[in-house]
């Protein structure tokens, strides 16, 4: 509990973290609510969705797939880039060594990482939904819609968001920790989750073999679960496998990012 | 023994980075670890904290084996300058540290106090001066009373008056009974505070002893006309130059026998070797 209580004192009072919820905050807003608000009134440009679409995208009942389909890919790279900030700037700052000789095992300074960036991307979740909700009943009357609080149906949304959102985290853990450094572990984070998978994607279209690969990888499984809960409507967001083995492939990721950073951290050197 | 290391090796390729070296650190005593830069010393610290495994040979850090929690609970350490969080205020960095260690953030203030850090203990690390950001990387090895504390080139980049004030705290340390091991390539500052020093040079222990007994005994240094005459009169004496060298303490029985002898003394004075000729000696270094 000690290391948990140390890194979340260290992660609260760390800007970045504030800094990167706030920008996701802030693109969840523009992209979810602003922009769709201004083409709906008055657009000339509206991505191709009806005006019903639009009014639905941000009815107060659909914020769990408002907050879900943001996280396979804009949301996912901030949660990757916070983790990979997170674990590779100890090795440039020298916590690390601080971490690793004061007294609990390695593997304990490590779960205390662990559970408080699992702590901070629950709140980062919460606040999505909170803000989502805020927003959404904010454009709802203003336009005068008849609107309802989400149902039940939430928590499939809310769970699928944690779930990608532990998944994003457990890849940026397992860079930071592979790269011994915040600066090489966000450079080729971002470039997995904004570029390869896409550029892959596009590869798929010519080859059968590459397109089934894609579906899988962690940015497909992730919008795979997104899209399975009723996420649609933004980057990253896919249809082409079963919530239930999006959700088994973004598991296993977790599990191997996470114990593979872990066990890394365990027998490396420290020098 | 506080500290004992048996054949202690590090190798990375072909490369002994710590080759056999086998220590032993006592309890309440200061042992300055010395030697050149690049010698072993922070490879062999970081072992004795389990940072580094060793690729043979064994250690033991107050009975337990090296990296422990067991043994890191009773160790406070500072390895190659304080690591601690940019953004964080000293106190809170200490607070954090406390927090890993499980010992009561009221023993922050208390680290504060004995390092002279409490009135810039709001202020953020990173506006700390290099001396500052030490004292504050000794204040969390001073965390929860550690039995050993091991301070690994504690004076690296200080101004003088930083390096004095670093000894005085070490000094005022041992003064209560706390056992340091002490790393530095700084030959007085560990002349003037270690009771023992261990010498490592190209991975290898050369020497481990007191300070005196390093240094070795006090020679005479005799300057006689003629010479040769002094030569074959003292015995034992070797002759160096135009000088005599002489393991006796005796000056007055010597210049008596010199004089009776009609043999015109001119210069007696001791002479002992410091310990940075003993150094350069058992390192090769210059």
């Amino acid at each position: 509990m000690g290391s948990v209580k140390a890194e979340l004192l260290r992660l609260w009072k760390w800007p970045a973290t504030w800094v990167l919820i706030g920008v996701w905050l802030v693109m969840t807003l523009t992209f979810g609510y602003v922009f769709n608000y201004l083409a709906l009134n008055g657009g000339t440009n509206t991505r191709s969705m009806s005006q019903q679409q639009l009014i639905s995208a941000m009815q107060p009942e659909n914020v769990g797939a408002a907050v879900v389909r943001g996280l396979p890919m804009f949301g996912g790279a901030i949660i990757l880039v916070l983790a990979a900030l997170a674990i590779g700037s100890g090795y440039g700052w020298g916590t690390w060594k601080t971490t690793l000789t004061a007294g609990p095992r390695r593997v304990s300074a490590m779960a205390g990482t662990l559970g408080a960036l699992g702590i901070v991307v629950v709140l980062l979740v919460a606040l999505t939904f909170v803000v989502n909700v805020g927003a959404s009943i904010t454009v709802a009357s203003l336009e005068g819609w008849d609107w309802s609080l989400p149902g039940l149906g939430v928590f499939e949304a809310l769970g699928a968001s944690l779930l990608i959102a532990a998944m994003w985290t457990g890849f940026g853990v397992f860079l930071g920790v592979v790269t011994k450094g915040p600066a090489l572990a966000v450079g080729l984070g971002l470039m997995w989750a904004i570029v390869t998978e896409n550029l892959l994607r596009g590869v798929g279209s010519l080859l059968g073999p590459v397109e089934s690969l894609t579906r899988v990888l962690p940015g497909g499984s992730a919008g795979n679960l997104a899209g399975a809960v009723g996420g649609s409507g933004a980057p990253g967001v896919l249809t082409d496998l079963s919530g239930t083995t999006a959700a088994l492939f973004l598991v296993g990721y977790v599990v191997f990012f996470v114990g593979a950073a872990t066990l890394l951290k365990v027998r490396r050197d420290l020098v | 023994m506080i500290v004992t290391t048996e054949k202690l090796t590090k190798r990375y390729g072909d490369r002994a980075v710590v080759d056999e070296v086998s220590l032993s650190v006592r309890r309440g005593e200061v042992y300055g670890f010395l030697g050149p830069n690049g010698a072993g010393k922070t490879t062999t610290i970081r072992m004795l904290l389990g940072l580094v495994r060793p690729t043979s040979g064994a250690a033991r850090v107050l009975g337990e084996k090296p990296g422990t929690p067991r043994a890191l609970l009773k160790v406070g350490s500072l390895i190659e300058g304080p690591g601690f969080y940019p953004y964080l205020s000293g106190r809170d960095n200490l607070r954090v540290h406390a927090a890993r260690r499980g010992v009561d953030r009221t023993h922050v203030e208390a680290a504060l106090e004995q390092v002279d850090l409490m009135g810039a203990a709001a202020e953020k690390f990173r506006r700390y001066s290099l001396g500052m950001k030490q004292r504050l990387g000794v204040a969390a090895a001073l965390l929860g009373r550690p039995e050993l504390l091991i301070l690994d080139e504690p004076t690296n980049g200080l101004d003088p008056a930083g390096m004095a004030d670093m000894r005085d705290l070490v000094r005022a340390l041992a003064a209560q009974g706390q056992t340091v091991l002490l790393s530095s390539h700084l030959l007085g500052e560990v002349e003037e505070i270690c009771d023992r020093v261990g010498v490592i040079s190209n991975g290898k222990l050369v020497a481990e002893s007191t300070v005196e007994q390093l240094r070795g005994e006090t020679v005479l240094v005799i300057k006689a006309d003629p010479i040769e005459k002094a030569h074959v009169l003292i015995e034992g004496s070797s002759l160096h130059g135009d000088v005599l060298h002489v393991r006796e303490t005796d000056a007055g029985a010597l210049v008596r026998t010199l004089v009776h002898a009609d043999v015109d003394v001119q210069e007696v004075r001791p002479l002992r070797r410091t310990l940075e000729e003993v150094f350069f000696e058992m390192t090769g270094a210059a």
